[in-house]
């Protein structure tokens, strides 16, 4: 256990709340993200097939499993695979060099949870966690406010930021720099990581309207 | 008591039976047994528009499935009275007496095989099958002999499914099968990690099991295997009932899950994880029935 504090335990609102972002994870998953393009909708359904094992995993065992060192790794699955899916859907020309980039990021991110000091793990996330936050907040909002998608799909931009906020909260606490103390982000994440699942949910509905 | 006025007695009386014999039929197992009939019919007959008979498919596998768990919980009084997460069951408790539960198990199992055997000679026989693996054969037979005898308890938990299939088409196909497959490869993984987080127990009881013959390690990796053929079989299910894209993908993901815990559980265990696999593997069939069923 990398962090030595003790988990909080899990209540009945939190189990609620992450039950009810696993549905609507399953619900994007299923039928969000239809007629996208093979990659996109690829990209999009990790990403929230990976919040909807999360989300259920974290009801069964409690918040005690966000102590295994996988927790990095598997929360940056989810800004790189979405960033790739946005990427592949707007800027096409980008895919290339950008999918590069998410594998590469991917491998440094898991190589450096088994070797390497705490800077290099820390640059790795921020490069990793950063690039592809930005470009989640960014792009829908751009493509929203210069009319190319519906002004919805900005919503997109906000899930990102949210995704960006509770990623970073647990990257930097799992490094042992934690932003927040353990029990407030273990307080406020159900309810982040639900309202972050229906900005999604309403950005992405946009773009099927 | 005059006519039209109701014995205020009643309603006690009622919940204290509910309260013996309720938890002689495991209603948490029997449920997910009864929804993979269902989803088995129904994924040869959706949208369901006779009504009758799936209420009919509903009463008779209700009625099985719990006379067959009545019969064994009869059977096994001795080892549940030996192990410690058992020994508060109505029967070691003397809560229920043993000639009570004979009768109610062969009562309830008959009234369930004969309705089924009424509703359709074929879906009645498979019921019967079922039942009988499960009683004579894993429980009176191997269960006290060998490991092995969950391949035959995992035989009887595809039986359900499989008739609800074939109660649908009116014949066995490939897909029936197929399902039952996939129930008889969930199995080991629900089972298997029951049996190493309760390993003393059933050490205690004499109850063998692959944990206490080939050691816990090699049983991780057995379930590991087994959750892969498990999602091998969905799969193949999935795509002989022409499950949509989308409900395929939801599919693909719970499959990933699966999978991704039982190997995970394999290479660095633990018995938080252990425990994660089992309530995981019970949602994943869960999710599975709900979406061959839509």
């Amino acid at each position: 256990m990398e962090n030595s504090e003790m988990a909080k335990k899990i209540t009945l609102l939190d189990r609620v709340l992450l039950l009810v972002t696993g549905v609507l994870a399953a619900y994007q998953v299923g039928f969000g993200i239809r007629s996208l393009g093979f990659i996109p909708e690829i990209s999009y359904a990790v990403a929230f097939g990976v919040l909807l094992i999360a989300g259920l995993l974290i009801i069964i065992l409690g918040f005690e499993i966000l102590d295994s060192p996988m927790v990095v790794v598997v929360a940056t699955i989810i800004p790189l695979s979405m960033s790739l899916g946005l990427v592949a859907q707007f800027y096409q020309s980008w895919l290339g060099p950008f999918a590069v980039f998410v594998a590469l990021s991917f491998l440094v991110i898991l190589i450096t949870r088994f070797v390497g000091g705490k800077g290099i793990k820390v640059i790795a996330i921020i490069i990793g966690h950063g690039i592809s936050g930005m470009i989640i907040f960014l792009v829908p909002l751009l493509l929203s406010f210069s009319g190319k998608t519906p002004g919805l799909f900005s919503f997109v931009g906000v899930g990102g930021a949210l995704i960006g906020i509770g990623g970073s909260l647990l990257s930097f606490l799992k490094m042992g720099k934690p932003i927040l103390s353990k029990n407030t982000i273990l307080t406020i994440l159900p309810g982040l990581l639900m309202i972050m699942m229906i900005c999604f949910l309403v950005g992405f509905s946009a773009l099927a309207n | 008591m005059k006519s039209g006025q109701t014995n205020p007695q009643f309603p006690l009386k009622l919940a204290s039976i509910r309260q013996k014999y309720w938890p002689l039929i495991k209603s948490l197992q029997t449920g997910l047994l009864l929804i993979t009939g269902l989803a088995g019919y129904m994924s040869s007959r959706c949208p369901v528009s006779h009504i009758p008979t799936l209420l009919s498919l509903t009463g008779s596998l209700f009625l099985a499935i719990s006379g067959s768990t009545v019969l064994n919980m009869w059977f096994d009084r001795d080892i549940d009275a030996i192990m410690e997460r058992s020994k508060k069951r109505p029967l070691p408790t003397g809560l229920v007496q043993p000639g009570e539960a004979l009768t109610l198990g062969l009562a309830i199992s008959v009234l369930g095989v004969g309705w089924a055997l009424i509703l359709d000679p074929i879906y009645g026989t498979i019921v019967f099958a079922g039942l009988f693996f499960d009683m004579i054969v894993y429980t009176v037979w191997l269960k006290r002999r060998t490991a092995w005898s969950i391949v035959w308890g995992g035989i009887s938990g595809g039986m359900p499914i499989l008739a609800g299939r074939a109660l649908g088409l009116g014949h066995i196909d490939w897909i029936g099968i197929a399902l039952a497959a996939s129930v008889l490869f969930w199995i080991p993984t629900h089972i298997m990690t029951f049996n190493i987080r309760y390993l003393d127990d059933y050490n205690r009881a004499r109850v063998p099991t692959f944990a206490s013959l080939y050691g816990v390690d090699t049983t991780r990796k057995i379930i590991a295997a087994s959750s892969v053929l498990a999602t091998i079989f969905m799969g193949l299910s999935s795509y002989g009932v022409g499950l949509t894209i989308g409900y395929t993908r939801i599919l693909a993901v719970l499959s990933g899950g699966l999978l991704i815990l039982a190997l995970y559980s394999a290479i660095k265990p633990s018995e938080k994880l252990n425990f994660g696999l089992f309530k995981f593997a019970s949602i994943y069939m869960l999710s599975s029935m709900l979406l061959i069923s839509a």
